[in-house]
């Protein structure tokens, strides 16, 4: 079965020298390439305003449609391959997050932030090519399979108190999709090795050999993302996402830290990972690193009146880059620019050392999003409390949108609550700008799924409209703490509990980016997400509330005390049962057997009571 | 506003996230139903445009690089904007080194925030000020468009939070020079209504600072019971008979040095007293408030405070001490156990625990539902025992349901005299409204009232002696309801259930009439009288007022103005000492006085009628 192709390919490349001229035969060839299984690295870099740098590595891996390749794979991990074969997903996404992305100072309104700033911890969601009846019990066995597969607790999120099944509010779908979130997974290198393992070079070379864990593991910032789609038509594509902010480790970086000076910092490639990348990895289709330079440095080149080149009045990269792009946004302006290198040409002779030097102190800010949003736990106790969402106007609708009376901008808050933290739906209440206002004023369509004990967590999906001159709103919503049993406690009880963070995105706002200088044959997989159709979203904060636990050493007490009831009722029973008073004269030759016996089960009771008044005042 | 905006622009330059808070003083008042509820939101009402009166906290946040945010340690450094003292000066550069320290921390797991509070109308007021609006905020009429234009500062109003509160830090550098060897830290813990930090904050705290800093720690103590003779001479006494226990059992460790002992008691002394009070000894019992610990430490710098060198050294210790506590509250996964809430301190190091401290109090509360059944039933028992050898039996039956149920007699004067003491502790909220009042015209109006109430009372429900009640009977009536006003204050407050069981249960257990034929010889009966008039003259809350401040501060002036301002003191804080004064101690105070002052004629009247 195998040589039929590889003899098609033979000949059509027999044909491709023979016949130049005949295009048709070229199209074969190049319909043949797509059909084979592909791998791609890429890296972006990309300096933040707050003196930091961002990387973020992009890997695609894809496969064809399993019917063309049967079982077996050159390139594509087939552990994941039999994963979307068996559990019928069509789309999957995981993501390991250590830390906060700080949407002020690192950008809130960009690709990025919208597709790879995700909440701390663990976030799964998929979506199942299946009946609706099935899919709870696949999502049971998927959580199993891939807690397995990347050495996390992903399999707490098999339990229905764990798990939702949002309609529109995370991602519009017909009720095949479940998401799940857990916030208080710790991400280290353990997650990192199986992740890389899927990897066909792994880290051994090409640009994943720059993941150097100890500067990777001492950012800021670290989410790596596993993100899976599958059809029937284009096959399986995995898409692997490192994302990191780090602290360029250079020398004078240090001091500039710490006399609070404003001048950026100069690094390269090697001050962020401490390595070089030395070539690629010989089985990419293409290897590409991208520097990244935001609207808000390209407006100040515009300003200083010199041209965006690699080269200018502000900066200078260490490197010439082998191509150079601009993006345009939905105005036509440009508003970032992209410079690219292409690895193939560097080796370990010549590595590629990509940095940045700056040649004049700048100041710019990231673009944001409308709204920041922010949610907080209000009330003290164990009782009650509420929980609130603030959106702060962040002064871009003002840019945006004409402000004209009736103007709004809409909102969608999602929000998954765990049972014992009883929500009370009813009493939401809406303050804009320090009036309260009608629900039905600023939400717009709203839906609940009350939680139930023990069984489902509450789940609210909501899309508010408020209006352009807003400066700030405010969501209240009250809540009663539940009580657990014993059992149900996770380990560390007692720090409290994690409400996940809540998920809100702008529908009207968009972060895709269009490059339209970028010749058609100009294949990248990083810059097609950033095309991609993405809807400007933000995180909010995971909140801990404390719940009542128990004293968890209470039962341990129980069973001494009654051990040592039990023991003295028992033993003074058998006393009385075995004594008669008749008896006493003549047992008097028996006397010193019966005595060593009693003296015997006196000295354990008084042992036992001993040991137990002891263990009594420990514990008080 | 000069100096918030330095160091604004000072944790701004550290890469901290910053805002402003501005507050408006609270002025307090009187609330009868707020005693339990916590104060919120009573300064939601902002009048417009007076800014001139307010305060403004700055606050810094710094987040843990790869932290969740779930968390937060709060820094507090307290400081007058208006008259800034170099004592202040020096622990605001205390508090701005540990944060500029902790910017650059990677090991922070949980946010910092460092509260610069402005305390030009009180530490309490500014700190609890910023928690309530971080609890409780207020979202109507809470949004403020600058109009005076300041635009660089409309940039900070925003609220920042951080998550979860873990634990707070008071510190500050006290006024006094400090004339010992080594520099030395004061702790304060005690918050409202007897509230204690967990313990493990302050033992972190006195072990870093005695053990890695060479910090001399000290907590508060009654300076005059350290150098008074009798408590030396027990401590003496104690000592010798602890040497002889020694003697005979090595093991048994129990003979204390003199001077450990009287240090001993006088810290633990001023621990009792200041849980009993009821009132915050600083700040930190705002954060109690929100069930958050925190510590309060003052600094007492042995050097004179504008010496830059050991200024410099101060810093580094009081730093390395902050930073060590932080860091210490930071590495816990949980909050601090449980268990350790409930003690009094004897030395920074040592404390009594609540399984010590009980049983003394038990003891003294246990006999009474003992000594009240045994009253009831002998009174009853005597009277039935009369009247069967006056009637022979034949009104056996009717006398005895009689004598059952005089008990309901008894309770309805307890009744009405909890009705007056109910009145009584509500009166002062009416007579606080009154304008112009001195003190002394609003006690004396309060004494006045509170004793026409209770001949109103009377008049209209029967005074006790009218209806005719045994002393026996309403005897054992006062001691069961002090041994259940007892038991319950114990819950809420336990210093000053013991404290008040220490007077009350005397009190109540010598009293009896003093017309009582009792047949006891002369010497006996006139001890009992004396000390039932003794007892009763201390049990009076004004007077047992004036004698503690007589023995505290040697002067004797009867000032009934001083007695409204500490009463006005405990319900301002709304301690809960106000109530068990108010509804435990004079309700049972009064039927001493019944009991002392009772005709006796009872059985003679009924030996008359028949």
């Amino acid at each position: 079965m195998m040589m039929p192709p590889s003899t098609a390919r033979r000949l059509c490349f027999l044909s491709l020298l023979l016949l130049l001229l005949l295009l048709a035969a070229a199209a074969s060839a190049t319909a043949d390439a797509a059909a084979a299984e592909e791998f791609t690295e890429e890296l972006l870099l990309r300096p933040l305003p707050d003196r930091k740098a961002l990387a973020h590595f992009h890997f695609r891996s894809s496969a064809p449609p399993a019917s063309a390749a049967g079982r077996h794979h050159h390139l594509f991990p087939k552990a994941i391959s039999q994963l979307v074969q068996k559990f019928h997903i069509s789309e999957l996404e995981l993501s390991f997050t250590q830390g906060r992305w700080n949407y002020e100072q690192w950008g809130g309104y960009d690709p990025m932030s919208t597709n790879n700033a995700k909440p701390p911890g663990v976030e799964l969601w998929a979506i199942f090519d299946l009946p609706l009846a099935e899919i709870d019990a696949t999502w049971k066995n998927l959580t199993h399979t891939l807690s397995g597969l990347f050495c996390a607790s992903i399999n707490f999120l098999e339990s229905s108190t764990a798990f939702s099944a949002p309609r529109w509010g995370f991602k519009l779908n017909e009720g095949n999709l479940r998401y799940g979130a857990l916030p208080r997974e710790a991400v280290c290198t353990e997650n990192l090795t199986p992740w890389l393992k899927l990897l066909p070079c792994r880290d051994k070379a090409g640009i994943a050999s720059l993941l150097y864990r100890p500067s990777v593991y001492k950012g800021y910032y670290h989410s790596q993302k596993l993100k899976l789609k599958s059809s029937q038509s284009l096959g399986i594509i995995l898409d692997q996402t490192l994302t990191v902010v780090l602290q360029p480790n250079t020398v004078s970086g240090k001091q500039l830290h710490s006399t609070g000076g404003q001048l950026q910092p100069s690094w390269s490639m090697e001050h962020l990972f401490s390595k070089k990348l030395s070539g690629k990895c010989l089985v990419s289709k293409s290897s590409r690193v991208f520097v990244e330079i935001e609207k808000g440095i390209v407006d100040n080149v515009d300003k200083a009146g010199s041209d965006v080149s690699s080269n200018n009045d502000l900066f200078v990269l260490s490197t010439a880059p082998d191509r150079s792009l601009k993006e345009l946004d939905n105005l036509e302006v440009q508003s970032s620019s992209l410079y690219e290198y292409d690895v193939n040409n560097y080796n370990s002779d010549k590595p590629l050392n990509v940095g940045i030097t700056w040649k004049l102190p700048l100041i710019w800010s990231c673009t944001r999003a409308p709204y920041h949003a922010s949610r907080f736990l209000m009330g003290s106790g164990n009782e009650r409390g509420s929980i609130a969402m603030s959106f702060l106007s962040t002064g871009l609708d003002k840019q945006l949108v004409d402000s004209s009376n009736d103007c709004s901008i809409k909102a969608v808050v999602f929000q998954v609550v765990p049972w014992y933290v009883k929500v009370y739906y009813h009493s939401l209440e809406v303050f804009i700008d320090g009036n309260s206002k009608a629900i039905s004023e600023v939400v717009d369509k709203i839906h609940v799924t009350p939680s139930e004990d023990k069984l489902l967590p509450g789940t609210m999906e909501m899309l508010l409209k408020f209006p352009c001159s807003m400066q700030l709103a405010t969501l209240t919503l009250d809540f009663d703490k539940g009580f657990l049993h014993i059992d149900e406690y996770p380990p560390d009880a007692n720090q409290g509990f994690d409400i996940p963070s809540a998920l809100v995105s702008f529908p009207e706002f968009n972060s895709s980016r269009s490059y339209p200088e970028a010749d058609p044959l100009f294949v990248s997989p990083l810059l097609e997400n950033f095309k991609e159709d993405g809807v400007v979203k933000s995180y909010t904060e995971v909140l801990l509330v404390p719940l009542t636990t128990p004293d968890f050493s209470m039962p341990y007490n129980v069973i001494t005390f009654t051990c040592t009831v039990l023991a003295l009722y028992f033993g003074s029973l058998l006393n009385a049962l075995r004594r008669r008073i008749g008896e006493e004269e003549r047992g008097l030759k028996k006397a010193a057997l019966v005595r060593e016996l009693q003296f015997a089960l006196l000295q354990s009771q008084s042992q036992m009571l001993r040991w137990s008044t002891i263990y009594f005042f420990c514990w008080i | 506003m000069e100096m918030s905006k330095f160091i604004v622009q000072q944790m701004k330059d550290l890469g901290a996230e910053v805002c402003y808070h501005e507050f408006l003083p609270h002025s307090k008042h009187f609330h009868p139903l707020k005693f339990f509820t916590s104060m919120t939101n009573d300064l939601a009402v902002r009048p417009n445009g007076t800014y001139s009166n307010s305060g403004t906290n700055t606050i810094g946040i710094i987040r843990a690089p790869r932290g969740d945010g779930k968390e937060a340690i709060v820094l507090v450094t307290p400081y007058n904007p208006q008259r800034v003292q170099a004592n202040e000066v020096l622990s605001l550069a205390l508090g701005f080194s540990v944060f500029s320290l902790l910017s650059r921390a990677a090991w922070l797991s949980k946010d910092i925030v460092w509260l610069s509070a402005d305390s030009q109308f009180g530490e309490y007021t500014a700190v609890s000020a910023w928690l309530n609006q971080y609890h409780n905020p207020m979202f109507v009429g809470g949004v403020k468009h600058e109009p005076d234009g300041i635009a660089e500062k409309a940039e900070f109003t925003d609220f920042k939070r951080a998550g979860t509160m873990a634990a707070a830090l008071i510190f500050k550098v006290g006024e006094t020079r400090n004339y010992g060897d080594r520099d030395s830290v004061t702790m304060y813990a005690e918050a409202s209504n007897g509230q204690m930090p967990n313990l493990d904050l302050l033992n972190v705290v006195h072990y870093l600072a005695v053990h890695r800093q060479g910090f001399r720690v000290n907590i508060e103590t009654i300076s005059s019971l350290l150098s008074s003779a009798w408590l030396r001479a027990i401590a003496e006494v104690i000592h010798t008979l602890g040497s002889i226990l020694r003697k005979i059992n090595p093991d048994w460790k129990l003979d204390i040095t003199a001077s450990d002992y009287v240090e001993g008691t006088a810290n633990l002394a001023s621990s009792i007293y200041n849980q009993a009070l009821g009132v915050p000894t600083g700040s930190h019992g705002a954060f109690r408030d929100y069930q958050v610990d925190a510590v309060s430490l003052e600094f007492s710098p042995t050097f004179y405070i504008r010496n830059e060198n050991a200024k410099s050294s101060f810093l580094v210790r009081g730093g390395r001490l902050l930073e060590g506590v932080v860091r210490s509250v930071n590495n816990l996964l949980e909050k601090f156990h449980q268990s350790f809430f409930l003690y009094f301190l004897t030395a920074p190091s040592k404390f009594i625990s609540v399984g010590v401290y009980m049983i003394p109090f038990a003891l003294l509360v246990v006999p009474l539902p003992i000594v009240a059944a045994a009253l009831a039933d002998g009174g009853r028992k005597k009277g039935k025992s009369i009247d069967a050898s006056k009637t022979k039996g034949s009104a056996d039956n009717l006398q005895t349901e009689g004598g059952s149920w005089e008990w309901l007699q008894a309770a309805r004067v307890l009744l009405v005299i909890q009705l007056w003491a109910v009145i009584v502790s509500l009166l002062p909220y009416y007579i606080s409204q009154i304008p112009d009042g001195t003190p002394i015209q609003s006690s004396v109006i309060w004494v006045v009232l509170a004793i026409l109430t209770l001949i109103v009372l009377y008049a209209m429900f029967g005074s006790p002696y009218s209806a005719g009640v045994e002393w026996k009977l309403l005897k054992a009536t006062m001691i069961t309801s002090i041994s259940i006003g007892l038991g319950l204050m114990s819950i809420i407050n336990f210093a000053t259930a013991q404290l008040g069981a220490l007077i009350v249960i005397p009190m109540c257990l010598f009293s009896r009439p003093l017309k009582a034929q009792l047949g006891l010889s002369f010497l006996p009966r006139t001890v009992l009288c004396a000390s039932n008039i003794l007892l009763a003259v201390f049990g009076f809350p004004p007077a047992a007022l004036l004698i503690m401040k007589g023995l505290s501060k040697g002067s004797w002036t009867v000032d009934l103005g001083d007695f409204w301002a500490s009463m006005e003191f405990l319900w301002e804080w709304s301690s809960a000492t106000y109530l068990y004064l108010f509804l435990v101690h004079l309700p049972c105070w009064l039927l001493c006085i019944h009991v002392l002052l009772h005709p006796c004629r009872q059985v003679g009247s009924k030996v008359k009628r028949e």
